[in-house]
Order: C-alpha cells, then structure tokens, then sequence
C-alpha cells in the first residue's frame, strides 16, 4: 500500500541576495532586485513526501499557486520526482492575504486524493508561517507543525518530531494529516540529472501558448489555439503538462478570493532605514578606551 | 467572522505549559494594558488549562482588568484543536475587538487556526501595535481607531503596518521579547470569569508520546550587558575574547547567527531576527557587521558600542561608541581597563584591601 502525498510550494524572491532597494520610490515592490527561488522549507516538504513514496509509494502531486512565471518551481518539483504538478493561476488571486490563499488552496486540494498534505514551515517573504495551519482548518483535518523528523509511518498512523521552541516533542495522529516541514527535517535532494533532461521541456498550457506565438508570429489567434491544444495533448502524453487550474476549474466561491477574500489590508509600507545615531569615534588606544569605559561608568551603563 | 465591534475588550492569550505562564503574555500586557486605555474598554487575559490556579492573580498584577478561565482536565496540554474550540467559542460569546497572541510556536500554531474558522484577519510576528485611523482609497471612509500591526517582512528588509478594517476580530501575533516585561503591582484588583466549554476526547486527535525540554543556556532577555561576536571573531577559540569581556562585566555573551552557524557558539545565544530580541542597557557588537536582520534584535539597545574593522560596516549606524580597528587588539586592552576600574572602585570603598589588590596588580 502506499500513501498519496499533496505538497504545497511558493515560488519566493530570495531575501538572502537581495540587491538594491526592495520597494520603489512609488511604494511598488523592486521585483528586479529579488531574483525569485524556490521556498527553501517547501524544498524539506518536498523531500519528505519523496522519502515517503520511496520507502511505501505512492502518488506526489506538487501545487503552487502564483503568476505563470512560478511554473518554474513545478518543474523544479518533476525534477526531484513529483509525478504531477498543478499551477493555480488566476487573476483573482491576486493581493490574497494567507486566509485567502489558505482557501483557494483549500479548494484545490480537495479535488485530489489524498493521505498527507505537507508545506513548507514558512515563506520566506511573508514569513507568517499561517498557510499550513489555515489550509489545515480549511480541510478540517489534523494539523502537525514545526516537524522535524517523520519517525514512523504505519498503515493509518504517523508519529512526528516537532520543534517546540525550547525544545521538541514527539506525537502520533491518525491520517490524513497536514504537517509543516522545517529545515532541520532533512537535506533536500539535488535535481536527478535524468529527470531534469526529461522534464526540462514540461510546460503549462500558457508556457506552451507563448512557444506557439513566437515560433509563429503570423499565425491567427483560432490557429494559435488549434495548435496549442494540438501541443497540450503532446505535452500531457509524454508526462509533461504542468495543469493550469484557474479558480473556475476549482469551484473557488470569489468573495473569498484575492481582494474580497483578505481581511488584512496593508496601510503602509516603509523600506528599512537603519538610523543613524548619534555616535562617537573611540580611538583604539588605551587613551581613547579607558576614556569611553569611564564614560560609561559615570552615566551608570556600567555598575 | 465578528463584525465590529467598538465596546469589545482587548484580549491577551495567557499561553502557559504545566501551570507555568511564558513571558510574552506577560510582555504583552503593558502594550495591551495602553491600547485598552486608549480604546477606554477593558483588558483581559485568556487563560486555558488543567493546573492553572496561581496563575489568574498574576496576570491581573501585570494588567489585566479581567481574566477569562477555562479550567479542563483534558486542556492539561496545549493541542491545536481543544484550544481552538475553546478561544473559538470564547470569541463568539464576548465578541473582542482585539485578540493577541505570542509569536511562539505555540501561539503560531494556534491563532492561525482559530483565525481560518472566524474566517477573520491575522497579522504575523508584530513588533509594534498603535491605535489609528485608515482612511479607504476608493470611497474615502475613515475607519477610526483600528489597531495598526506593524511587522517586518521580506526577511527584515520592509516594515508593514496592517489593519483589518471589518471583518473582526482584529488578530496579532506579537514577536517574543520585542515588548518589554511590565512590573507587577501587588495591589491590582481584578474580575475573574469561570466559563465552562464541553470539551471531548475527539479534540484531541495528537497522542503525545514524549516531550523534552531543553533548559535554555542563557536568558539574553534579562541581561542588562550583552557582549556579542560575530563572524569576524574567527574561531570557537577567539570567541574566548567575548565570553572574557562578558565575564569581566557581568554581562550575557551572545553572537550573530553567523557565527552560531560557524558553531562558535551555542544557538540559545543568537540575536535577531531568527534569535532573541534584546534591550539591554548596554549592547557591545564584536566583529559583526550589522545586517538588518541582526539589527531587529539589537537596535533598541540603550547604549551601543560597535568594534569592527571595516569603517563602513552597518553596525556602525547604529552604534553609539565606534571603534574602528582589529578586534583582538581592542578586546583586550578594555578588558584590562575594566579590570582596573574595578579595582579603583574597590579602593574607594575598601582602603586597605584595594591597596593589596593593586599591589597584585603591580607584581
Ligand atoms: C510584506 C508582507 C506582509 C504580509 N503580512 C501578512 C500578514 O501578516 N497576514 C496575512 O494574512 N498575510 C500577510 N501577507 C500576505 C501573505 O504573504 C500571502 O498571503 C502569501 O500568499 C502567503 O503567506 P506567506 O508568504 O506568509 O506564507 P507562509 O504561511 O509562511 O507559508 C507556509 C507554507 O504554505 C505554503 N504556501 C504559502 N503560499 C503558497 C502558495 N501561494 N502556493 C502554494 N503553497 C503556498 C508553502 O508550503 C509555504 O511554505 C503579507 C504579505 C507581504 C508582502
Ligand atoms: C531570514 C533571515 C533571518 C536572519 N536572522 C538573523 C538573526 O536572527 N541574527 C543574525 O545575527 N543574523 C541573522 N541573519 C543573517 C544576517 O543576514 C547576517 O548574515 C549575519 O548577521 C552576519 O553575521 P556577522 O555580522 O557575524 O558576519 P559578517 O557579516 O561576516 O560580518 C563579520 C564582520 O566582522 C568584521 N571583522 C572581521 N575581522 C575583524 C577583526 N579582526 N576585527 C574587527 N572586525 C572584524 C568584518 O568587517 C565584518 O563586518 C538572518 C538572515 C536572513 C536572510
């Protein structure tokens, strides 16, 4: 028997290497100062449902949600083994806070069959870590956090480590189960070089409609859509059609959605400034030492 | 989802494992305590679990004008579920405008949940609340006196404020130590509230097989002088330099994650953003450069003294003591002045023994 394992991932802009400004001087986001990446913790959720099918088997299917660009990380995921990947892609995602995303994500799972429903800890640009435990609620099942060790997998019951802050605790539940993975969880796989040359050439159906549009530039918008669907049923006969789900194509009620959907509203956003403080240079003498100790001695910073 | 409501409390999650409360909710209360006054509505802490009884006094000495418990043999350990029916229940009956939680794991683990089956708005990992008015861009609406949760995101390099403008509660994660600890007055009175919530065996899907907790090391948050070092110390050995000048001050040691990383020291001593959020009296920062990240744990420090070779190094902006130049020169040399003014100290107090004290010295 194996287990159907649903890993949910967030193409982020990698905060490590961020060059320039974050935000323009009109309040926007600098998207070309944050190269984007894969989710670092999505990349443990993702070697964790791997390790699962390898030792029982089992299906992996990958979802993210984003604009079409986040395909990248999808095929990322065929790389590393995932046997279906799902973009969810629709404009009415747009400005969705984590309740939100939670419940467009929500909506999408629940087409799918699943026994373990796994995401990364935290993104690494919002950093709320809430998706995992929303999307719990969202599919009423039981919520496992902070996991930093699958311990055991046994017919219907798994028993986890999680990190408690000061400390970690072992627990057992029954499946299905959505668990958030940290980075401790284990050391994601390297890309196998033989999936990466068969799954290079995956696509979404919105990837392949820009590739038929300029290798075509002269063809009419009813040929481009002839010859889109004509390379679909290629692409998903070879394994290798990234599924573009709209929020249509999952039933997603829209007052729940994007903008509508969001409670939290943003009211401001300020880059940060690191203050300048009113500061002495101390020479790096005796002189100059002694004197700043003194100092500090007499306004009592020192007892 | 509530929807507003301008006479709800302000309301604190009292989180506490086996009968022992955690310092962010106690942290909590003096901001809560103000934005209550402000709002001029009462404050009340939450209190869920099976050995609770010293605990209520407490949290009304810290501030709270109310305290709602929930007093259940099966609420003896945290688990996501129980505690969500019961703060979900509790939500539904009072109606609160404000609920607020620590940014522990605990406490990220259990609003996210609650805040999914209000289908209400919440606010990650705060380090500031405000009351303040939000005027809507498209119908020009002024939405008076909303709690504005201000937060860093984008791995520290933005500040957000978020509001929440209909769909109440209006909810918050709030970052550990960021507040400080308010004093307790012994003398507060305040109302204590008994509700009684069914709670079954099928809240409770996790068996937990073990727990172990590990002692922290160090308890940065009370040191009044922290000595940190960063990657620029160089080795596990050079990082004798820090644990040297804390010894002779009587301060915490500490580091950058850098230098965590390179296992120059235990992770308990981290500060920033991923570490503790501190606030001593006096911060001295040794060979770190002063990233934002590790400036979010460090910055409200009273006094800081920056020792770094490179004259641009970040830390410096923050610095109120720049010294440029080679750490392992620097070090030392205030080790040694501190030593000696101790010892000048213990002469105006105690001739006699001063006198062989800087004898020793002399030999
Ligand atoms: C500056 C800033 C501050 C914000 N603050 C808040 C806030 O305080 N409260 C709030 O509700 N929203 C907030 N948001 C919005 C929030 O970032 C988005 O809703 C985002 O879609 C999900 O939140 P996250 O990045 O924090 O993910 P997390 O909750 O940290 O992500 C946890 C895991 O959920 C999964 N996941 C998350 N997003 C996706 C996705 N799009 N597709 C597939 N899997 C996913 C991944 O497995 C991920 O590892 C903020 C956004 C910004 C830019
Ligand atoms: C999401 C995220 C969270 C993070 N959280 C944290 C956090 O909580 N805390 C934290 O600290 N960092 C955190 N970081 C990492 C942070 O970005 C920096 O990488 C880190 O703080 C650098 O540590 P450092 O200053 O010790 O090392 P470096 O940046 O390498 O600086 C070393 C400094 O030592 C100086 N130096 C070298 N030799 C000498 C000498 N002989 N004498 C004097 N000076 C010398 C150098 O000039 C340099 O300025 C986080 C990063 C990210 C992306």
């Amino acid at each position: 028997m194996g287990y159907n394992c649903v890993v949910l991932v967030k193409q982020v802009p990698d905060t490590k290497r961020i060059s320039g400004k974050v935000m323009n001087d009109d309040g926007t986001v600098n998207r070309s100062a944050l190269p984007a990446i894969f989710n670092p913790e999505d990349l443990n959720a993702i070697e964790t449902a791997l390790q699962i099918k390898d030792k029982f088997t089992g299906r992996l299917v990958v979802i993210s949600m984003g604009p079409p660009s986040a395909a990248a990380i999808l095929r990322e995921s065929l790389f590393r083994g995932a046997d279906e990947t799902i973009l969810i892609s629709d404009p009415g995602c747009a400005a969705s806070d984590t309740l939100a995303t939670s419940y467009i994500l929500s909506c999408a799972v629940k087409k799918l069959d699943y026994d373990i429903v796994l995401c990364g800890r935290q993104a690494i640009d919002g950093d709320t870590a809430q998706v995992g435990p929303q999307l719990a609620e969202k599919l009423g099942i039981t919520q496992i956090s902070y996991v930093e060790e699958l311990t055991e997998l046994v017919g219907r019951t798994i028993t986890v480590r999680r990190n408690i802050g000061n400390g970690w605790q072992q627990v057992k539940a029954s499946l299905p189960v959505l668990l958030t993975v940290t980075s401790d969880a284990n050391e994601p796989r390297v890309a196998a070089a033989k999936k990466m040359m068969k799954y290079k050439n995956a696509l979404t159906p919105i990837e392949a409609e820009q590739k038929i549009k300029s290798e075509n530039p002269q063809a009419n918008s009813s040929e481009v859509k002839k010859l889109v669907e004509r390379k679909c049923g290629e692409l998903k006969e070879k394994g290798l059609l990234i599924k573009h789900w709209n929020l249509n194509d999952i039933s997603a009620d829209m007052t729940w959605c994007g903008q509508s959907g969001s409670p939290t509203k943003v009211h401001r956003i300020q880059s940060v400034v690191l203050a300048a403080k009113q500061s002495k240079e101390i020479q790096p003498t005796d002189e100059g030492i002694a004197d700043m100790i003194h100092e500090l001695i007499e306004d009592k910073t020192i007892a | 989802m509530i929807d507003v409501n301008r006479q709800g409390e302000v309301w604190v999650f009292a989180e506490q494992h086996n009968g022992k409360l955690e310092d962010t909710p106690l942290e909590l209360m003096s901001k809560a305590r103000r934005l209550a006054d402000t709002l001029g509505v009462k404050l009340a802490a939450v209190l869920l679990g099976s050995d609770i009884k010293d605990l209520t006094i407490k949290l009304i000495q810290f501030g709270a004008d109310k305290v709602y418990v929930v007093k259940h043999p099966l609420l003896q350990s945290y688990q996501t579920n129980s505690y969500a029916k019961v703060m979900l229940d509790l939500i539904h009956k009072h109606k609160p405008q404000i609920v607020l939680y620590g940014a522990t794991v605990t406490g990220r683990d259990l609003a996210p949940r609650i805040a999914s089956a209000a289908k209400a708005g919440l606010t990650a990992d705060c380090t500031d609340l405000q009351i303040g008015d939000h005027k809507t861009a498209k119908d020009k609406k002024l939405h008076k006196n909303l709690l504005f949760q201000i937060r860093p995101a984008f791995g520290g390099n933005i500040i957000a404020t978020i509001i929440n403008l209909d769909r109440w509660p209006q909810m918050a994660t709030v970052r550990e130590g960021v507040m400080p600890m308010p004093e307790p007055d012994v003398t507060r009175q305040g109302e204590i509230v008994t509700e009684n919530i069914t709670i079954t065996p099928e809240d409770l899907p996790l068996e937990i097989l073990a727990e172990h907790k590990r002692p922290k090391k160090v308890d940065l948050k009370a040191a009044r002088i922290i000595v940190a070092g960063g990657a620029g110390v160089g080795s596990r050995e050079n990082f004798k330099l820090i644990w040297d000048l804390a010894n002779c001050l009587g301060a915490a040691p500490a580091a950058s994650r850098a230098a965590v990383d390179l296992g120059f020291i235990d992770r308990d001593h981290q500060v920033g953003q991923t570490g503790t959020t501190v606030r001593p009296s006096l911060y001295i920062a040794v060979g770190i450069s002063g990233a934002i990240q590790h400036q979010a744990g460090m910055s409200q420090s009273q006094k800081i003294v920056a020792i770094n070779n490179d004259p641009n190094a970040p830390i410096f902006q923050v610095a109120h003591y720049k010294i440029i130049g080679d750490l392992n020169g620097i070090v030392p040399k205030m080790i040694k002045t501190i030593k000696e003014k101790s010892i000048k100290e213990e002469m105006a107090i105690n001739p006699v023994e001063a006198l062989r004290l800087s004898n020793e010295v002399k030999v």
